[in-house]
């Protein structure tokens, strides 16, 4: 299957066979208030895209994301560091990570309702949901790194900023980037879940309830859609940038 | 340099019970003696990488210490020249580097076979400088050929030179004194 080789045109042929496929049921079953098809979605994403309201509403749920989304990437990756190097701030902060990664997101998002405006409750969710993601990728990536280089780094005299940039980085970067991956798929899941909750005044989530309201299922899956290609591009972006950054060669 | 009563070893591991051991302070001294044997934790004591249970070694405090591990630990994210520049500078790790006859410095550890690590490793180890130079296993992975042009650059570079090795024919390609590990 020599055609699979090519990355781009495989990527078009699977995206075609989901397509073919999603359109087909929905031709089957016939009824777009159960299952809408892939044109009536772009057709209601298009007519979305012309109001202003759908601008605003994805740009406010983005800056949610990307801030609480960064807030904990920059957080956990402190404290992944400092459980790691420092016992005592495990023992004392484990505990914190366990809590929040054991809390369902509804607690929080009803909790978290009572403490700040509503507009916030999404970025600090995203936070929530992101930050033991992060924090037990970093802690685990640095128990991980090679003894061994470390020991040869502590030999010939390494300053703190040496080892922090050659032994380090190298070593704890493509752990940091799959839990800061897998971090940002929970950032929108969690941040749109909590709009839809919360119901700022403009949200992708917003828009998601009232779709359920008014019955609208073609601009329920052209939100949906909507928000897929973002995290799409978003992924995109941070790799790029976590490339950018990358020590040497690794 | 003294080693006095030391007992030393890894975690429910003892190596050495009561350890007296004197060496000079300057030349070069090879620890010969079969594998586990505790030449690597001789030298990591020395080397001042793994502290005495009990007991106490003299004569090292405040010297510079280059240490050449047993195994090459170099980054493999960074290129041969950028492995021996960040223990030194720039002009001391392309001068070693070709006393170590490596010819293209941009080549990062896993394009090197083995015998050209280990030689990066002791450019390395040689910028680095310093007043003790210790050495485990220097020669392992170079011919016969080889092992003698380089041992001709290394001996006599630092004041005192501490080796471990596996045959004698080594020990005299670096002039060294033999100390026996065999009790």
């Amino acid at each position: 299957m020599k055609i699979f080789a090519i990355k781009p045109l495989r990527c078009l042929i699977v995206a075609l066979f989901w397509l073919g496929i999603w359109y087909l049921a929905a031709y089957r079953i016939n009824l777009p208030l159960i299952l809408p098809g892939p044109v009536d979605t772009v057709k209601a994403l298009i007519r979305l895209a012309q109001t202003l309201d759908f601008w605003k509403s994805t740009g406010y749920t983005l800056v949610r994301v990307i801030v609480g989304f960064s807030v904990a990437v920059i957080l956990g990756a402190a404290l992944g560091a400092l459980c790691h190097f420092f016992a005592l701030a495990e023992i004392f902060l484990s505990p914190l990570r366990t809590i929040i990664k054991a809390t369902p997101v509804t607690s929080f998002i009803m909790l978290v309702l009572l403490w700040v405006a509503k507009g916030q409750v999404p970025a600090f969710i995203s936070f929530l949901m992101v930050l033991p993601i992060v924090w037990t990728g970093m802690q685990g990536a640095l128990s991980a790194t090679d003894r061994n280089l470390l020991e040869m780094g502590a030999a010939y005299r390494f300053s703190f900023w040496k080892k922090l940039r050659w032994i380090y980085w190298p070593s704890v970067r493509p752990h940091f980037m799959a839990s800061s991956m897998t971090g940002l798929g929970f950032a929108w899941k969690s941040g749109i879940a909590a709009e839809v909750i919360a119901l700022p005044a403009f949200g992708v989530g917003s828009n998601l309830y009232n779709t359920k309201i008014y019955l609208e299922r073609e601009e329920l899956f052209a939100w949906t859609l909507t928000v897929i290609l973002l995290s799409m591009a978003l992924e995109m972006l941070l790799k790029k940038a976590v490339g950018r950054v990358r020590g040497g060669k690794a | 340099m003294e080693l006095v009563h030391v007992t030393a070893g890894y975690p429910g591991k003892t190596v050495f019970q009561d350890l007296c051991l004197q060496l000079p302070d300057a030349g070069a001294v090879a620890l010969m003696g079969p594998s586990g044997f505790g030449k690597t934790t001789l030298l990591r004591l020395i080397g001042g990488l793994l502290r005495p249970e009990s007991g106490e070694i003299t004569g090292i405090q405040g010297k510079k210490i280059s240490f050449l591990f047993q195994e090459d630990r170099l980054l493999p994210w960074a290129t041969a020249e950028k492995n021996v520049a960040l223990v030194s500078d720039e002009d001391k790790a392309r001068y070693w580097l070709s006393r170590m006859e490596i010819e293209n410095a941009a080549q990062y550890p896993a394009q090197m076979s083995g015998g050209m690590q280990r030689r990066v490793a002791l450019a390395r180890a040689m910028a680095f400088g310093g007043d003790i130079l210790i050495l485990d296993e220097p020669f392992k992975g170079l011919d016969e050929a080889l092992r003698e042009r380089i041992a001709g650059r290394i001996r006599d570079v630092f004041p005192l030179t501490i080796l471990s090795v596996h045959d004698k024919a080594e020990a005299e390609l670096m002039g060294a004194a033999i100390i026996q590990l065999d009790q």
